[in-house]
């Protein structure tokens, strides 16, 4: 099968011009305007019975600007001319506002201005799938995984978006691009004696997600993995708990890419490493005299952001940033040293870079950019999983994600997962229950002694990373295969 | 309210006509929403968006589908109507839905104020300068928000129910911070922006930062600590799907057979109350049921929970006004939480304690065990050491794994309920409390 792409225009594309231009004429030193149109189709089972079946649909259009350097920001739903001259006039009032405020003029590093068109590669259009070819599926795997003796609850996704972006700035950009993204995973539950476990697969947080199309679906092979699922969490209620003390420690890619995310993702966006977030979010340990100087992990750990589409179809693949600056791919651990940030065009000169690496993307039309995490990704280096497993004398082995924090500077770290199982003289050995682990996050890499090779490697994506005053949600892309960290501590919940 | 009337009816008419369904429902909602958000002492991002969102569910039968849009010409509504009754015609059927429900009558509650939804982004910007200026005054680095929300919603289905809510809301927050690892925070939201004191709140997370500087470190264990307001509702948040009817039902809720029972120690007594004069929130739920005062807990005693009309039909109870918008696979909650308090000021409980922690609040929490309801997060922005009621020395961020029935059996003192900001959830109804024994698990460097 070929790859889609597809050609598009706005019929709203004059009034997106006329407002840059309207916002230039008003006093904008720079300005640029997002026109989006999106589409999303979520459709959820639970026991048998249809809990979601919701089409959304949203359009818009965002202009921010710099008026006497500081920066303004508006956004509407009504894309009457009238109104659309107004939200550019209200841009400029914010600016203005803002300027009240200020202490040093924003400056952009240089970009230069582009006139080009991108779409997510997709094989099939999830759209064009039939509401009933979706809903028979999820309630196969439903009726499955309720055939299993202890299921109590069967719960089923499927999540398909569709989104048109059109960036113009006044530095001459036009930049069209076209994204699909699916998503689709099954939680099986089992209830005994007041306890609860759970199963998910492929993963938390509602499955897999990637910019596919309805090909991941297929890929996902969900009916095949529903017996080893439910079977799983019903043979947990008489599991042990996961003994506590220091452990060998061995993640699956799923739990070791939220690992990434928080504790790596995090940590090297530049704005938080520079205040911005501060008040919410947080700051970062990460201050910039820690730049080519902290041995952040072990020489086998390699990470890169990656936004272009050669990393693989995560949720940060993109072809340009919401700055219009295009998909870059920066090493930042390299042989274990602390090598590179997430930036933006504000906030790449503040680390002697002349260019951003391209990190800025808004939720919507009506939200300003932030840096976010693109896809995030620790680099697979030797070995098979089985022969991690041999090799491990004392260990745990930990699969899929149930709870999950961090402090503000995204050091201290706990994490629960599903499942586990004790790992005894290169053996899989017997089921533990409620397993939790902690570490600080440098030691932590540091402590890296196998990453499996890239047989075991995927791309996960997470669609619920949230940032930013008011709250964004983002997806964002994290690849991993599953590795080994020493003596980590390990214990139960209870 | 007029307004919202003429601008609904006048879209509800459109899609109800445009409808072949047996049943239809429209939620209709028009928001205008701006924020000023400063950090290192100066105003770094600036923004207001419009927005409307008109949200049509289709019936036929027990089959049932929602579809979504911000469009409002009346072609794209026609269009999403059809859309609406195409999906639902699709659906498999739910045998737990129940008719819409017929017109209801509603209690008043006024949260609605001009000031706040035409403050503009100037008036923003020189309040902002309040708690810069005082940062600077102390050699500290302040960041923060200030914003104001107007949302006007409604709700109406083809047997003639129109539900009407119009709410306005401004929050101001801000975090201080010294060049050695102290840091102070503080937040309030009312939805009349004139109640919000933004220098009582900046001076506040000001003394605290100052206060912070080096902080010590102490061994992770057990504590007495002082829990201010916000970390007693950020800690609150995760407990209230369980008080839902369908979260029983299903037995995934940490009260499943508990009513009646006294869970917590005597001196915890919960509502639920939109009615009460510091909440915010429409007077109805997702379905235009009227929402109930609800005692949840009594002096200790698990009493009541809450349900939407389908948990109630299933659970032989009363609808109570809690229910979320269908489909959904949540139930209900009770989101406008009252908690009881007692009459010992925050003053006086430092003053009542030999060794103990004050926390200012916490950070990231997330849920452990759901049964246990043990939860982890981290202390932040103000966390200090008490000796001989005094307060001491500044104390680096703990870790804690506490399970919430541990810490609701272990309250010692109880101080005013106050309308309290968190960042896990929405403003509720709550006092300060103290409590043995809670666990800390790890600390952090800072």
């Amino acid at each position: 099968m070929q790859m889609k792409e597809h050609k598009y225009h706005f019929t709203s594309e004059s009034l997106a011009q006329e407002a840059l231009g309207e916002a230039v004429s008003l006093g904008a030193t720079y300005a640029d305007v997002r026109l989006i149109e999106s589409g999303s189709r979520a459709l959820a089972t639970k026991n048998g019975v249809p809990t979601s079946l919701d089409f959304e649909e949203s359009q818009g259009l965002g202009i921010r600007l710099l008026c006497q350097g500081a920066w303004g920001f508006a956004a509407t739903h009504d894309l009457s001319k009238e109104n659309v001259i107004r939200t550019a006039f209200k841009a400029i009032k914010i600016a203005r506002a803002s300027a009240l405020a200020q202490k040093t003029p924003v400056k952009l590093a240089q970009e230069s201005p582009i006139q080009t068109e991108w779409s997510t590669p997709y094989l099939i259009d999830p759209f064009s799938i039939s509401i009933d070819e979706q809903l028979n599926f999820l309630f196969q795997i439903d009726e499955a995984a309720r055939k299993i003796k202890g299921i109590s609850i069967v719960e089923t996704q499927m999540h398909f978006e569709k989104e048109k972006k059109l960036f113009l700035s006044s530095e001459g950009s036009r930049i069209l691009q076209n994204f699909i993204t699916s998503g689709a995973g099954f939680n099986v539950l089992a209830f005994k004696g007041g306890d609860l476990q759970k199963r998910s697969y492929p993963n938390s947080f509602g499955g897999q997600y990637q910019r596919k199309g309805y090909e991941l679906i297929h890929e996902l092979k969900l009916l095949e993995n529903v017996p080893r699922m439910a079977e799983e969490a019903v043979q947990l209620l008489s599991a042990p708990s996961c003994p506590q003390g220091e452990k060998d420690l061995i993640l699956d890619s799923s739990q070791l890419g939220l690992q990434i995310h928080e504790s790596v993702g995090h940590p090297i966006e530049l704005d938080r490493v520079l205040g911005s977030e501060a008040n919410y979010a947080g700051k970062s340990f990460l201050t910039l005299d820690q730049l080519h100087h902290l041995q952040y992990g072990s020489p086998l750990v390699h990470v890169v952001a990656d936004a272009t589409a050669s990393h693989g179809p995560g949720l940060g693949t993109f072809g340009f940033d919401d700055e219009g600056v295009p998909a870059q791919r920066t090493d930042i651990i390299r042989e274990g040293h602390f090598v590179g940030y997430l930036s933006s065009r504000e906030t790449a000169p503040a680390i002697h870079e002349n260019r951003s690496n391209g990190t800025m993307r808004a939720e919507s039309w009506n939200r300003i950019p932030l840096i976010r995490m693109t896809n995030v990704s620790l680099l697979p280096q030797a070995g098979t999983f089985e022969e991690l497993i041999l090799s491990t004398r004392d260990g745990i082995y930990l699969e899929t994600n149930r709870s999950w924090s961090i402090d503000d500077r995204r050091l201290n770290f706990q994490f629960g997962t599903e499942i586990g199982w004790e790992i005894k003289n290169g053996k899989k050995g017997r089921m533990v229950k409620n397993p939790i682990y902690w570490g600080m996050t440098p030691e932590f890499w540091n402590a890296c002694d196998w990453i499996c090779d890239a047989n075991h490697w995927t791309l996960w994506g997470t669609p619920n990373c949230g940032k930013g005053q008011p709250c964004q949600t983002m997806g964002t892309g994290h690849g991993a295969s599953p590795a080994r960290f020493l003596a980590v501590n390990v214990g139960a919940s209870h | 309210m007029k307004i919202l009337r003429e601008k609904s009816e006048h879209i509800f008419e459109t899609i109800l006509k445009a409808s072949q369904a047996d049943e239809t429902e429209i939620h209709f909602s028009q928001t205008a929403y701006s924020l000023t958000r400063f950090a290192n002492n100066e105003i770094h991002q600036n923004m207001g968006d419009e927005d409307v969102e008109i949200s049509i569910r289709s019936c036929f039968g027990k089959k049932t589908a929602r579809v979504t849009t911000n469009k409002t010409d009346p072609e794209s509504l026609k269009k999403m109507t059809q859309l609406s009754n195409h999906l639902a015609s699709l659906n498999h059927e739910d045998p737990h839905l129940l008719p819409m429900p017929k017109p209801q009558k509603y209690e008043g509650v006024h949260h609605a104020y001009e000031k706040t939804d035409h403050m503009k982004a100037e008036t923003r910007a020189h309040a902002v300068k309040v708690p810069i200026q005082i940062a600077q005054s102390k050699n500290l680095q302040s960041a923060g928000i200030f914003s104001n929300s107007f949302t006007r919603f409604a709700i109406g289905n083809s047997k003639g129910l129109r539900a009407y809510s119009e709410e306005t809301y401004a929050v101001f927050s801000t975090t201080m911070m010294s060049n050695s690892s102290g840091s102070g925070w503080a937040k309030f939201g009312h939805s009349d922006a004139s109640k919000i004191p933004v220098e009582t709140l900046a001076l506040e997370a000001s003394e605290k930062a100052v206060l912070s500087k080096n902080p010590i470190e102490l061994p992770a264990g057990t504590y007495t600590v002082i829990l201010e307001p916000s970390a007693v509702l950020d800690l609150l948040e995760f407990m209230l799907m369980d008080f839902g009817g369908l979260s029983v039902l299903e037995q995934r809720s940490a009260f499943t057979e508990k009513r009646g029972q006294k869970i917590f120690g005597s001196n915890i007594t919960l509502h639920d109350n939109v009615y009460h004069p510091l909440q915010s929130g429409a007077p109805f739920d997702g379905e235009g049921i009227p929402k109930q005062k609800i005692t949840l807990v009594e002096k200790g005693i698990l009493k009541n929970l809450v349900y939407s009309q389908s948990s109630a039909h299933r659970a032989n109870a009363k609808p109570t006004g809690h229910g979320f918008a269908i489909p959904n696979d949540g139930g209900e909650a009770p989101l406008n939480i009252v908690m009881e308090g007692g009459n010992t000021s925050l003053k006086q409980m430092i003053e009542n304690t030999n060794q103990g922690l004050l926390i200012t609040r916490f950070w990231y929490i997330r849920e452990v065990d759901p049964m246990q309801k043990i939860l982890t997060g981290m202390t932040r922005d103000g966390t200090f050491l008490i000796e001989d009621g005094k307060m001491r020395d500044a104390v680096k961020n703990f870790r804690f794994n506490e399970s919430l029935f541990h810490l609701f059996n272990n309250v010692e003192e109880l101080g005013e309920p106050v309308r309290a900001s968190g960042e896990e959830g929405i403003d509720r109804v709550v006092p300060a409390l103290k409590a043995k024994d809670f666990h800390f698990t790890s600390s952090t460097k800072y």
